[in-house]
């Protein structure tokens, strides 16, 4: 054995587009520990509550990540409406599931994509963004937006979608479902990809557990923790079930997000069809009384919680999200040791992180 | 575009935005868009770019860093400020932890407003930066003349 020797990964690096860095300390090409250090990315939008209003804050929530904006908005209503006690219509319900599950198929493409960079298959990169921005283009026609699109709303949705609209996911779902067969092809079955893939980073499921890992990074180890099963949306009267892998490795998360791509077309379009009319949204009447409320949302990269606590003025006395990256980091930080350092791209890149989301 | 004489490579630096407009820079390299076309490539490697796009307000902790980058590429350079936060702070102006746009810490060439950024203004803005880039190359190639 040699001596150790510390690489800085970090901050500016060509696998994320996000500053994330690392001290990884390695003993012949072989990862003996990684030390992660975050607070590149940090704002403390969380202390903007003490001077936006509840409504005015929905906007900043919106822009703690321009990924899963859609998930963090509505997680922040969920929380503010079950803080003041709002029904939320039946249409308004269904179109937010919909529309977060959007989100979810645009993150998985784009994440996807990010591990077909690191793996350096460049046309396969350019072919998962190629079909995110069927998706983004669906975003920009309902919401009029193609990553921020503060359609929510505490008491429901700012507007409605037309029969056209639906129509339009429609049909854009039935060719984005053609399409990302042949990218799963390539994905799950080339030789090329499996062997960077299958049995690299392994988490065993109480290894997943004790770390707490959340997400696609947990179900990749077999443990059902999927927030949408507690009754978020419509997502239990759609009949959903989460998808599950046994395995563990880079493979197993990899399998998850795709298995979960066409989780989300059968959605939408159940959706789509099933859509009730009725109007998406209701009055919202009075302040945040001074009491306080969780919402639990489950984002494309694992469970979120908005924790609100009102003061019966029109500013809450306190907003704090907890956000899937951020529980994921231990379980990236377990698989890195031992690993090989061609490897380290590849952890980092299947427990998807989003640093925006962790550090606010 | 006659002026476009040589490829331009940029590289890509997230200050502290939401993502928003990182992804929407890396969609412009993606086939919709496709930069690429006109050999303009994302590098990593700050001595081998030309222009400097960064998205995101400045902080403490990434003031070094982006200086740093700054100063690893080589001259003629052009630095980009993409969407509304590297410009002034944006929504987050008031956050204890945003000293503000990133004309606090380096010189600016070009603003690009929006929250998010449409890719088609961040190519306009590339556009509008690359003739300063050239710009600036017949300037320091008059520079050395005057001073053979």
């Amino acid at each position: 054995m040699g001596k150790s020797t510390i690489i800085p990964f970090g901050p500016q690096h060509p696998v994320l587009p996000e500053p994330v860095h690392l001290d990884l300390e390695i003993m012949d090409e072989k990862v003996v520990r990684a030390i992660p250090s975050i607070g590149y990315v940090h704002r403390g939008l969380e202390k903007l509550t003490e001077t936006k209003d509840y409504n005015e804050m929905f906007y900043v929530i919106e822009r703690i990540c321009g990924i899963c904006s859609f998930g963090h908005g509505w997680g922040y209503t969920l929380a503010v409406e079950g803080l003041m006690n709002v029904d939320v219509p039946d249409r308004a319900d269904y179109l937010r599931t919909a529309l977060h599950e959007l989100s979810r198929i645009h993150s998985h493409l784009l994440w996807l994509g990010l591990l077909a960079d690191g793996l350096g298959f460049e046309s396969l990169f350019m072919h998962c963004w190629r079909l995110r921005e069927k998706v983004l283009d669906l975003f920009e026609k309902m919401t009029g937006g193609r990553v921020i699109f503060s359609i929510c709303k505490v008491g429901g949705l700012r507007k409605d979608i037309t029969p056209e609209m639906q129509n339009d996911v429609l049909k854009t779902i039935k060719s984005l479902r053609n399409e990302v067969n042949s990218l799963t092809k390539v994905f799950l079955d080339d030789a090329s990809v499996k062997n960077r893939l299958c049995g690299v980073g392994k988490l065993s499921k109480t290894e997943a557990v004790d770390l707490c890992a959340v997400g696609p990074v947990a179900r990749g180890s077999g443990v059902n923790n999927d927030i949408r099963l507690t009754g978020i949306g419509k997502y239990l009267d759609l009949g959903f079930k989460p998808i599950l892998e046994e395995d563990g490795d880079c493979y197993a998360r990899c399998k998850v997000r795709i298995l979960e791509l066409y989780q989300s077309f059968d959605l939408i379009e159940q959706i789509m069809l099933e859509l009730p009319q009725g109007p998406v949204d209701v009055p919202v009447k009075g302040m945040p009384p001074s009491n306080d409320f969780i919402a639990r949302m489950e984002q494309p990269r694992g469970e979120a919680f908005y924790y609100v606590q009102g003061n019966g003025t029109k500013y809450l006395q306190r907003m704090r999200v907890r956000t899937p990256t951020n529980a994921n980091i231990p379980a990236m930080v377990k698989t890195l040791q031992g690993c090989d350092l061609t490897d380290v791209s590849m952890l980092i890149l299947t427990i998807d992180p989003c640093i925006s989301c962790t550090e606010r | 575009m006659t002026y476009l004489s040589k490829s331009p490579w940029v590289i890509h630096y997230d200050g502290s935005s939401c993502n928003g407009c990182d992804i929407e820079v890396l969609a412009c390299l993606t086939p919709v868009y496709d930069v690429e076309r006109f050999g303009i490539i994302n590098t990593g490697d700050p001595k081998q770019a030309d222009v400097f796009l960064i998205t995101g307000s400045v902080n403490e902790q990434n003031k070094a860093v982006i200086k740093q980058i700054y100063e690893q590429m080589p001259d003629p350079k052009v630095v980009i400020a993409i969407g509304i936060c590297a410009n002034s702070g944006g929504i987050f102006r008031d956050c204890y932890n945003v000293m503000g746009g990133v004309d606090t810490v380096i010189p600016v060439d070009v603003y690009v407003p929006g929250c998010a950024a449409r890719p088609e203004a961040i190519i306009d803005g590339v556009v509008k930066g690359l003739s300063i880039l050239e710009e600036k190359r017949k300037a320091s190639e008059v520079a050395k003349e005057a001073s053979a």
